[in-house]
């Protein structure tokens, strides 16, 4: 499907009227209980949360298929855990955003904080600025796409999903990774332990091509990134490798 | 985890309401520790002119008389204004370390928190909010400032167990994280003469800036040089009389932000401590990077 989930938003918006919850006046409690208490088949899939202000845990463990747009900055756990939805943040986010996601989509218009979309087991975070550290740590099935830079120990331990950095890579991109891919545009500052560039086949092309289109993406071609992943020399204990495990 | 606040003013214009904006970027961090909190604030200065924090237990015994006594052993005039269990000393600049000597003498239980030409600090164990009434810092004006609310992981959850810790003459620093290698480190610096009042990590850190700089480095350069010779995971946050300087350690996982713009330098270990600074929609906010130094001075 290379619909976008951007694209999608908007006709939500055209077909309901938000349902705002201001953070000034409702408590956080209150905010993510009503998420919880949505209802399959309900008319208020379109959601509004004004004034965050960095608060932490918004829209954490929503399950049904909601448009929720936060205008603002979030702090620790936005969209934690997130399954069906798709969650905008129009501003930045602090550590955590999308922590174990398991579907839908989460798009940071700012920046992230570090371990972003730590753990997730699927659907897709777009992050539009740059990323911190240890972005996709021990991703397990999710898909991550950063239009910036991604900081140091980004995929560390990542097992499966994909991440897709446009910008550049900090120290030790994917230590001890397993089964993620990774695929960046810029440099690499240095990659971590048993992460190895590996050939870009036309499979890989095709799959980045996916995830570029599901991102949103229209300015950047597969063919410009490169593709990390793992070595497997630390799939079983060798002596010979202590020093890297 | 422990939260950190940082604020240096590049507008004039603002420095009235240094102390205001001080505490409520802490009071926001509130739940990042519950155990003590405190402030340093720069205020005015005047050449030739010096101050001094005192902390007492018993303000009340401790405090009566104490500008006159310290006035006559020093030969000098002494100003005194007292803040709940703080007093600030105000008396000529060449004076400090005969004032500091005669207060240690005079009150053998009251402790100095800070010295300098224009530092000032008020720490005690509670929160943020209670702090900042107690001493009235919303009413503070200054050039820079910082603060801290502790959740304590290293020694006792005391009065001077509470950040900023200052271990040189208008030096202070509040630090969020723990140091590994902090008892061998103040063995040493002890060994070249620096003097310890508590078990803390973070009063290390700080006396270890003082000793660089007492040697000679800028603020820069001592910060530096503390990313070779401090072990553990640290942020920390330091004032000086013209400076304010970040860095974190090179795994840099205690949380850090920092926001710039034309009339200022926030730090926070949120963001929600900065989310009501003027103008901070449109300024340039960014996460410290690992092993960088960043400072600003006037």
């Amino acid at each position: 499907m290379a619909t976008s989930n951007l694209a999608k938003a908007v006709t939500h918006e055209d077909q309901h009227a938000a349902k705002v919850f201001d953070l000034s006046k409702t408590t956080l409690r209150e905010l993510n209980q009503a998420l919880h208490d949505a209802s399959e088949g309900s008319n208020h899939t379109n959601w509004e949360i004004i004034n965050p202000k960095g608060s932490h845990a918004v829209a954490v463990g929503v399950e049904l298929p909601l448009q929720i747009d936060v205008r603002g900055s979030v702090g620790y756990y936005c969209a934690g855990m997130n399954q069906n939805s798709t969650i905008t943040v129009h501003g930045s986010a602090g550590p955590g955003v999308a922590e174990n996601m398991m579907s839908g989509t989460v798009v940071v218009k700012g920046d992230a904080s570090q371990y972003a979309g730590a753990t997730g087991r699927g659907g897709l975070l777009v992050i539009e600025g740059n990323a911190s550290s240890r972005c996709g740590i021990s991703m397990k099935g999710i898909d991550i796409v950063v239009r910036g830079n991604v900081g140091h120990m980004s995929a560390f331990m990542a097992q499966s999903g994909n991440l897709v950095i446009m910008g550049d890579a900090g120290d030790a991109l994917g230590d001890s990774i397993y089964e993620a891919r990774l695929f960046v545009r810029g440099s690499v500052k240095s990659l971590g332990a048993d992460c190895i560039e590996k050939e870009m086949r036309p499979e890989h092309i095709e799959i980045l091509q996916g995830l570029l289109d599901r991102a949103g993406v229209t300015d950047a071609k597969p063919q410009d990134f490169k593709r990390y992943g793992s070595a497997r020399t630390l799939y079983n204990f060798n002596i010979d490798n202590a020093d890297a495990y | 985890m422990c939260g950190i606040v940082g604020l240096f003013l590049k507008d004039k214009s603002l420095e009235p309401q240094l102390g205001a904006m001080l505490s409520e970027m802490l009071v926001l961090l509130t739940d990042r520790g519950p155990d003590s909190a405190g402030i340093a604030i720069y205020g005015s200065s005047a050449a030739g002119h010096g101050k001094i924090t005192v902390q007492s237990p018993s303000p009340e015994a401790d405090f009566a008389g104490l500008d006159s006594e310290v006035a006559k052993e020093i030969g000098a005039p002494v100003a005194m204004t007292v803040k709940s269990t703080h007093a600030v000393l105000e008396l000529p600049a060449d004076k400090l370390e005969a004032a500091r000597e005669a207060i240690s003498t005079l009150r053998p239980d009251a402790r100095v928190m800070g010295v300098g030409e224009s530092i000032e600090i008020y720490k005690e164990v509670g929160l943020p909010e209670e702090v900042a009434r107690r001493f009235d810092v919303s009413g503070m004006s200054g050039s820079h400032g910082i603060g801290h609310t502790r959740m304590a992981t290293e020694s006792a959850v005391t009065t001077m167990g509470a950040h900023p810790f200052s271990t040189g003459p208008d030096q202070c620093l509040v630090h969020n994280g723990s140091l590994s290698n902090h008892n061998n480190m103040r063995r040493k610096l002890r060994r070249e003469g620096m003097k310890f009042e508590t078990e803390n990590d973070t009063e290390v850190a700080a006396a270890y800036l003082s000793h660089q700089i007492a040697t000679g480095k800028g603020l820069g350069e001592a910060l530096e040089s503390s990313l070779n010779d401090l072990d553990g995971f640290f942020t920390f946050v330091v004032g000086t009389k013209n400076g304010f300087g970040v860095v974190r350690d090179p795994i840099a996982c205690k949380p850090a932000v920092m926001a710039e713009t034309d009339q200022y330098v926030a730090f926070g270990s949120e963001y929600r401590a900065l989310a009501n600074l003027p103008g901070v929609e449109q300024a340039r906010v960014w996460e410290p990077e690992p092993s960088t130094v960043y400072f600003w001075e006037h």
